[in-house]
């Protein structure tokens, strides 16, 4: 075996590995094949959604989809996603051979396929799939959830650990092994993000272990944490489940912030502006995540000092993003811009993810909130943020960094395409879910009052055409793979800064042996 | 970049991700039935209180109404034996519900008491009351179930009306598996 051997040859190099670039990929193709399960699901809700009445299926079907697209979403596709960026490009970013425990990367992965067997397969079990909301609100999820709900949560648990192990070998990676020179504040903002990340996993993963694991025992162990027969209470569930779910929704985002803070100087060529307030920026989010949790509950009867405090300590949350959205309008004023495919997603990243970061605002005042509550203007608001924000990010993030992984550039033609759809095909899906929802149009019900059945067809055309962009996204990296044009120069973007454009194109199986000196 | 620092590292990690999942546990949710008690929030009443020597306010009359609910398919009658009493604050009074089981097999029920308004709650103090026990009737059995409470002094003067509603849960099947 020599210093700088190559990857083992078939299945076991992928079944065996090690190597952070290799854990990488199967994090990011993974998580891919879940946003098309998770996708698949949202087909079928918009199709049985594109005219009042019940015809696709039936509604208890119904509930399982919207409970498993959710899921999927946000723990299968969004999550690992991340975390595959992550795998590729932290060592890369902070001049270190590879992740702190390589072993530990290769279980973390593995755990996941296993997760989504299990969470998966209560679809064809008897009494069907999970079918209380991705939020699993007891006693919906303990006294009359179907018996599949067992699964559920033995999948959460190992998809919890999975997240936990992946968290706790960023942060060693990143505190034990920049190369010299690489000082906490010279950190792209990446790795940045993922660090504060990281600690926000570590901190809350556990939590909802612990909700998960109440659960458990109140529906084989005779406890009564949430069953007020038994002295119990239903609402603090909720209270538990959001403090570990709105750090959770900033655990999606952060990361995206990243690698929109990389893309967004690139092809700007300006540094970025305002480095230090992005870092104070990002630690203030999280922060203050903690300490909001009950703006998701206003309607469950707190006093009124407690609505007053989550309303105003959530508003509070619009500052440092506001400082972020600034630094990144700042960062492309008076810059050299070009608009290439990543460009394009990031530019609409940071205007669509402001448009949800308003709604939020709207829905942040207690008392408006009462009437958005469990709306489709819920459902259009996280829209905008995940998937203008967490999705596009993650497409800009692909087509960023894919030549350098692969050594081949992507297809621009396609590039675009995929952008164009996207972009306007997003908007047509979740634009007219505002005014559906301001109209009083509850989400999670299979049917709807006759005045919803324009704009809900149009959402439902976007959504096929979303559904459908996706695949072209697919088509352009298989393409890339196979026919991409080959690119050898180390920095491929000519605007783009940081040791991984250093590094040859395509990034060898193994860099930074030796640490680079950073000055 | 030692492999001693990244040990370090992995252990105090490791530290918070148990003490976070122990902090659910004995942290949050002992923490939120104290709230709820000490706040009085959620309609909750407390547990049984001592009755202390205290002067009846005859200037003023609270109207507290009764109602009672089984929850789900519980199928044992169930009702307040008077609907509404009035009571001055202070004063010391007695009321029953009636139960019955109707079912041909022993049953065992538990009422859960809700206050509207919540506010009231922490006002409201129970000297004797069937709810901090759970009621096992025999099948076909029926019973009165005596309730003692004396509305506090203290009560704010703008509530006129206190609600106190019980709920009945079978809990026959909890009983059987915690035996």
């Amino acid at each position: 075996m020599g210093a700088d051997h190559g990857p083992a040859k078939g299945l076991t190099r992928w079944i065996f590995t090690t190597n952070h670039k290799d854990i990488g990929t199967l994090y990011l193709w993974f998580s891919f094949a879940m946003f098309l399960v998770g996708g698949a699901f949202a087909m079928v809700i918009r199709a049985e959604l594109f005219q009042p009445g019940l015809q696709m299926v039936s509604p208890a079907f119904f509930n399982q989809m919207t409970t498993l697209h959710g899921l999927v979403m946000v723990f299968g596709a969004i999550m690992p996603s991340f975390v595959g960026l992550a795998n590729w490009l932290i060592p890369m970013m902070i001049g270190a051979p590879d992740m702190a425990l390589p072993r530990m990367n290769n279980l973390s992965f593995w755990l996941l396929p296993f997760a989504f067997a299990v969470l998966l397969s209560s679809l064809f079990m008897e009494g069907g799939a999970p079918n209380f909301g991705w939020t699993f609100y007891a006693p919906l999820s303990t006294t009359y959830a179907p018996p599949s709900v067992t699964f559920f949560i033995f999948g959460v648990h190992v998809m919890g650990a999975s997240s936990i192990m992946g968290s706790i070998n960023i942060i060693a990676t990143v505190v034990n092994m920049r190369a010299p020179g690489m000082t906490y504040m010279k950190m792209p903002l990446f790795v940045w993000t993922w660090l504060i990340t990281a600690f926000l996993l570590v901190a809350v993963m556990p939590v909802l272990a612990g909700a998960v694991t109440m659960m458990l025992m109140d529906i084989h162990f005779g406890t009564s944490f949430f069953n007020a027969a038994g002295g119990g209470d239903p609402v603090l569930f909720q209270h538990v489940f959001w403090f570990f779910g709105h750090p959770e929704v900033y655990i999606i985002i952060l990361p995206a912030f990243g690698v929109v803070s990389q893309i967004i100087p690139a092809f700007s060529r300006k540094p970025l502006f305002g480095y230090d307030s992005m870092v104070y920026a990002t630690a203030s989010i999280a922060f203050l995540s903690f300490i909001v949790w009950a703006h998701h509950m206003y309607t469950v009867g707190m006093p009124i000092a407690g609505e007053l405090f989550f309303m105003y300590a959530t508003m509070l949350i619009a500052v440092p993003t506001g400082v972020k959205v600034f630094n990144w309008i700042t960062t492309m004023f008076k810059g050299s811009i070009t608009f290439e495919t990543p460009m394009l997603f990031c530019i609409a990243f940071v205007f669509l993810f402001t448009l949800g970061g308003f709604s939020g605002l709207m829905l942040s005042i207690a008392p408006a909130d009462m009437q958005y509550h469990d709306s489709y203007f819920v459902v259009a608001h996280f829209h905008y943020v995940m998937v203008a924000g967490a999705v596009f990010s993650m497409s800009a993030a692909v087509y960023y960094w894919l030549p350098k992984w692969t050594g081949r550039m992507y297809n621009e033609t396609f590039g675009k395409l995929h952008f164009w759809i996207a972009f306007i095909s997003f908007n047509v899906t979740f634009f007219p879910q505002h005014f559906v929802g301001l109209a009083g149009m509850p989400r999670r019900i299979p049917d709807y009052a006759l005045q919803f059945a324009d704009f809900n067809m149009i959402s439902s055309i976007g959504a096929f055409t979303y559904g459908a962009a996706q695949l072209l996204f697919l088509y352009n990296v298989i393409w890339t793979l196979v026919k991409g044009r080959k690119v050898s120069d180390p920095k491929v973007w000519d605007g783009a800064e940081g040791l991984e454009w250093t590094l040859p194109t395509p990034a060898p199986y193994h860099t930074f042996s030796t640490p680079p000196l950073v000055k | 970049m030692s492999d001693k620092a990244i040990s370090r590292t992995v252990a105090k990690l490791l530290v918070v991700v148990v003490a976070m999942f122990a902090f659910v546990f004995v942290v949050m949710v002992p923490l939120y039935n104290v709230l709820c008690d000490a706040l009085g929030i959620n309609g909750k009443t407390g547990g049984r209180y001592e009755a202390e020597r205290v002067e009846v306010d005859t200037t003023r009359t609270v109207k507290v109404q009764f109602v009672a609910r089984n929850n789900e398919a519980m199928s044992w009658g169930f009702k307040p034996s008077v609907k509404v009493i009035r009571v001055h604050p202070g004063e010391l009074e007695k009321t029953v519900f009636l139960a019955s089981n109707p079912e041909q097999v022993d049953m065992v029920a538990q009422a859960i008491p809700s206050i509207v308004p919540a506010r009231a709650a922490a006002y409201f103090n129970k000297t004797e009351c069937f709810c901090f026990n759970r009621q096992p009737l025999k099948a076909g059995e029926a019973a009165e179930l005596p309730l003692q409470f004396i509305v506090d002094q203290a009560l704010p003067k703008d509530i006129h009306t206190i609600t106190l509603s019980y709920t009945l849960f079978d809990v026959t099947d909890s009983v059987a598996v915690m035996n």
